[in-house]
């Protein structure tokens, strides 16, 4: 038995899927390039009103309560690609057969999943969760699901043995079935295809064949010698008795949802909403394929600044009192931590970081990339729209927002084995939001975990993503034993610049100017023990490090001693605690 | 016998359950809430002694000995450092511990310790460092697990002491709630006392009430106490000693080198600690005060 799932007025349907709320409303499609736009699409409401495909752009907007949408052709491919995912959540063995419809190969299905009627019930369930409103249709063969599915609305399941009899009722029309293609990309064929359908459908109708029983009905020899085997096949098509084999495909992993906004957004707000709309759409198409997803690509498309209103700023945003914009948690102001500025010794940046915003022009559009990378797999939407916000937050676009491209990489759900006696460890959902909440508080490149760099130069370490991974069993037995307690060194960030007295070149006596404390006579030294390195580099380095025991006010305290060979200076680098 | 009812009954003046007054025989012998609640006369069944407090009805509100909730004793989890754990016990889990002493006591090479003991034990650890005063080189040779330790670098150069704290208390806040982890250290030691001291009790009191009844260990390191009664463990450093090469240095005073400076190397410190106090017994602690050595990473 085969199912068919198709998606009735698709360029609607797609953007229905972006735009829920548009499903009460008048709404016509156009294409084309302006002046010459012309509508494309229209649902009832707008059929209602007089709205027909191929009116010009112009002459609909004459019609109050008309919404007007470009025809979107990522929104179309979004609302494929979840066709195809809900497909696949119910077979393997899936057949894309056009845009608006996917075929499903049940066979062996009713043990796992039970009785058709479930299965078809199922499917128009998993395709409302995905944003779709779909006709599903059950039959023994792929053609006649597809009749049933293109003429009855809802779930038809069609018995074995009676599909001419189930399908009898429906017009001839929908043996032609209308296809949603590009017309750049048809081009030629498809104006062909078109003129021959409507050929053939004019000459039904001058025979008066108005129904598939009225065509299955009409004698073969006759039929084939005025419309030859095109004729055959339609009659074989009314009968319901075509068969063939589907021709499976592999659906590709491609998880991406975008929405083209009627009017650019500059606010935060408004843009988490679309954001959660598009993650919970990426997330149940993930879930319907069993699979998370490690990586998350955020691409905006900003106002074209050069042709920006003199009565806006230079975000694109209507002038309004400071405080007004101090208020408000808008995008284009500048509400951006800048990055911590590195020293000389500074330490690489973590690698596995979001990448730093990329500003580029394609002709007109300034493009506005953020990519989130999750320690693990993941698949929850609201954890993720926090994380954009957090980051958002922290790295504004600076432009209003005209469109939001969304793209999640698959990834296998992640295994853990869990254990009664196993130590604490955080959550990986909750970990990765409190990690973003801190850095948001004390900067990207400041939280995170060690990474000890191989070099004898001061501060020779970095900073890297800190990753809760699960203890490892082998691991734990071998680091059971007690070490002695080890002497630690506490540093002075940066190091603290001193002036020392010197006798026969060892330092007696010291004062620091930034940290009145650190001043005093030297009770007890070591040293000095020399340092360098990196002379191959522009960044060479030479140093002579003391330990002293120095008298302070109340108390002795221990310091590192550094004197800087190739500057001159000297520097308290930390303590001994 | 639970010291409630008697010292209530003590506080009453009526008579205690072991005095030998007979009341008559009881079996099977009544629960603590039936005893207290209803004042209804004791069954003759078995001798027992029981006093006429059965019939006083002002006893209807205390709660028998049976039934009140026992505290357990939090779990102790070794500090690093044999002689620490022979002082205190360890570190609680699920209570705030106390660190603090003057520059050179040995609070980092504690903490440090703590840390490695912790990431030996598989667990994760945070260090909150307000002051951005880490030596990773020290944390590697202490035998830290470096990827199980999360490090927070708090404020910049140009950042006041105020604005340090406040990102530290914030930063604490979020990685209580988050949770999972097995050691949380809120580095203070550098900051400013009169900086430190502005941290309200409410403040210390809410991060105890956070780590209660989690297995973390929460720990404070910082110049003076300021946490009050909100930390179930006290613990001061100071610095009794240095070891520098093969002599003991244990009158530093002007002239106190023997050896050229050059042949001169730092091997170690004497750290005394006291523990100052303990909620964890209930007995009242005795000050007590242990020494240990710590060894510098060269000196074998």
């Amino acid at each position: 038995m085969f199912a068919c799932i198709f998606v009735p007025n698709f360029p609607v349907a797609a953007v229905f899927r972006a735009e829920p709320e548009l499903r009460a409303r008048a709404v016509a499609i156009f294409e084309g390039k302006p002046p010459l736009e012309k509508v494309f699409a229209v649902n009832q409401g707008a059929a209602r009103m007089g709205i027909t495909p191929g009116m010009t752009k112009a002459q609909a907007e004459l019609c109050s309560g008309l919404t007007l949408r470009p025809r979107s052709l990522l929104q179309e491919s979004a609302a494929h690609a979840a066709l195809l995912d809900c497909a696949q959540s119910f077979s393997p063995c899936v057949e894309d057969a056009a845009v608006d419809t996917a075929l499903v190969d049940l066979e062996g299905m009713e043990s796992l999943l039970g009785t058709l009627p479930e299965i078809a019930r199922g499917i128009f369930r998993v395709a409302a969760d995905l944003g779709l409103d779909v006709n599903v249709a059950v039959a023994s063969n792929p053609d006649a699901s597809v009749l049933a599915a293109r003429g009855l609305s809802g779930v038809t399941v069609v018995s074995p043995g009676k599909e001419g009899e189930s399908l009898g009722s429906l017009p001839v029309e929908v043996l032609f079935a209308e296809r949603w293609e590009n017309k750049e990309s048809a081009g030629k064929r498809k104006e062909d295809e078109q003129k021959e359908s409507a050929r053939l459908l004019a000459t039904l109708e001058r025979w008066g064949i108005h129904n598939l029983r009225a065509l299955a009905a009409l004698p073969e020899v006759a039929l084939s010698e005025r419309l030859g085997q095109e004729g055959l096949r339609l009659q074989q098509l009314a009968r319901g008795a075509a068969s063939r084999t589907l021709v499976p495909v592999e659906a590709p992993a491609v998880f991406e949802e975008a929405i083209e906004l009627e009017y650019p957004i500059v606010l935060l707000e408004p843009l988490a909403f679309l954001l959660n709309r598009l993650l919970e759409q990426i997330c149940a198409r993930l879930a319907s394929r069993a699979l998370n997803t490690q990586e998350l690509r955020l691409t905006l498309e900003l106002q074209n600044l050069t042709g920006a209103d003199p009565q806006l700023d230079i975000f694109g945003i209507p002038s309004e009192s400071d405080e007004g914009q101090s208020r408000r948690s808008s995008l284009a102001v500048g509400h951006s931590q800048s990055l911590p500025a590195f020293g000389a010794f500074a330490n690489d940046r973590r690698p596995t970081t979001n990448d730093a915003s990329q500003h580029f022009v394609s002709g007109r559009q300034n493009k506005f990339c953020r990519t989130l990378r999750l320690p693990l797999p993941m698949l929850d939407s609201k954890l993720f729209l926090k994380l954009l916000q957090l980051d958002l937050n922290a790295h504004p676009p600076g432009a209003p927002i005209t469109k939001i491209h969304l793209a999640a990489e698959p990834a296998r759900p992640r295994s853990a084995q869990g254990g009664l006696f196993l130590p604490p460890s955080p959550e990986p959902e909750k970990l990765e939001l409190t990690l973003a909440r801190i850095a948001a508080l004390v900067g990207e490149a400041r939280v995170g975990s060690l990474e000890l760099l191989d070099t004898h130069r001061a501060e020779g370490f970095r900073m890297r993503q800190f990753v809760a991974a699960a203890p490892e069993a082998s691991r734990q037995k071998s680091s059971t034993e007690e070490r002695s307690a080890v002497a630690a060194l506490r540093l002075f960030r940066p190091p603290l610049r001193i002036n020392v007295t010197l006798e026969n070149g060892e330092p007696i006596a010291l004062v620091c100017s930034k940290k009145k404390e650190v001043q005093g006579s030297v009770l007890w030294k070591a040293g000095p023990w020399r340092g360098s390195g990196d002379w191959w580099e522009r960044e060479a380095w030479a140093r002579d490090e003391w330990d002293i025991a120095l008298q302070t006010v109340d108390t002795v305290v221990l310091y590192r001693l550094v004197h800087d060979l190739l500057g001159g200076a000297w520097f308290v680098e930390g303590t001994y605690d | 016998m639970s010291s409630a009812v008697v010292s209530t009954s003590a506080a009453q003046g009526r008579p205690f359950v072991f005095d030998t007054e007979d009341v008559g025989e009881v079996c099977p012998q009544p629960s603590g809430a039936e005893l207290f609640a209803e004042a209804r006369p004791p069954q003759r069944v078995v001798s027992a002694n029981f006093p006429r407090i059965f019939k006083d009805a002002r006893l209807a509100g205390v709660t028998p000995a049976s039934r009140l909730a026992v505290c357990p004793a939090p779990e102790m989890v070794s500090s690093g450092i044999a002689e620490m754990d022979a002082l205190t016990g360890g570190l609680p889990r699920g209570c705030l511990t106390e660190i603090c002493g003057p520059a050179s006591s040995g609070r980092t090479t504690l903490l440090l310790a703590a840390l490695a003991a912790a990431t030996r034990r598989g667990e994760f650890c945070a260090v909150v460092d307000a002051s951005d005063a880490l030596d990773p080189q020290s944390v590697a040779a202490a035998g830290v697990e470096l990827d199980r330790l999360l490090w927070v670098r708090c404020g910049e150069e140009s950042h006041h002491a105020e604005h340090r704290l406040e990102q530290l208390l914030r930063v604490a806040d979020l990685l209580l709630e988050s949770g999972g982890f097995g050691l949380i250290a809120l580095d203070l030691a550098d900051l400013p006392t009169q900086t430190a001291r502005r941290i309200p009790l409410t403040t210390w009191f809410r991060f105890r009430r956070a780590v209660e009844h989690t297995p973390t260990v929460l720990l404070a390191v910082e110049r003076q106490s300021i946490a009050g009664s909100c930390s179930s463990l006290l613990i001061k450093l100071g610095l009794r000693k240095l070891s520098a090469s093969e002599n003991r240095v244990s009158e530093l005073q002007e002239d106190s080198q023997i050896a050229p400076t050059h042949a001169q190397l730092l091997t170690g410190l004497e750290i005394t600690a006291e523990l100052v106090r303990s909620r964890l017994e209930r007995k009242p602690v005795r000050s007590a005060e242990i020494t240990f050595t710590s060894k510098t990473a060269w000196a074998g």
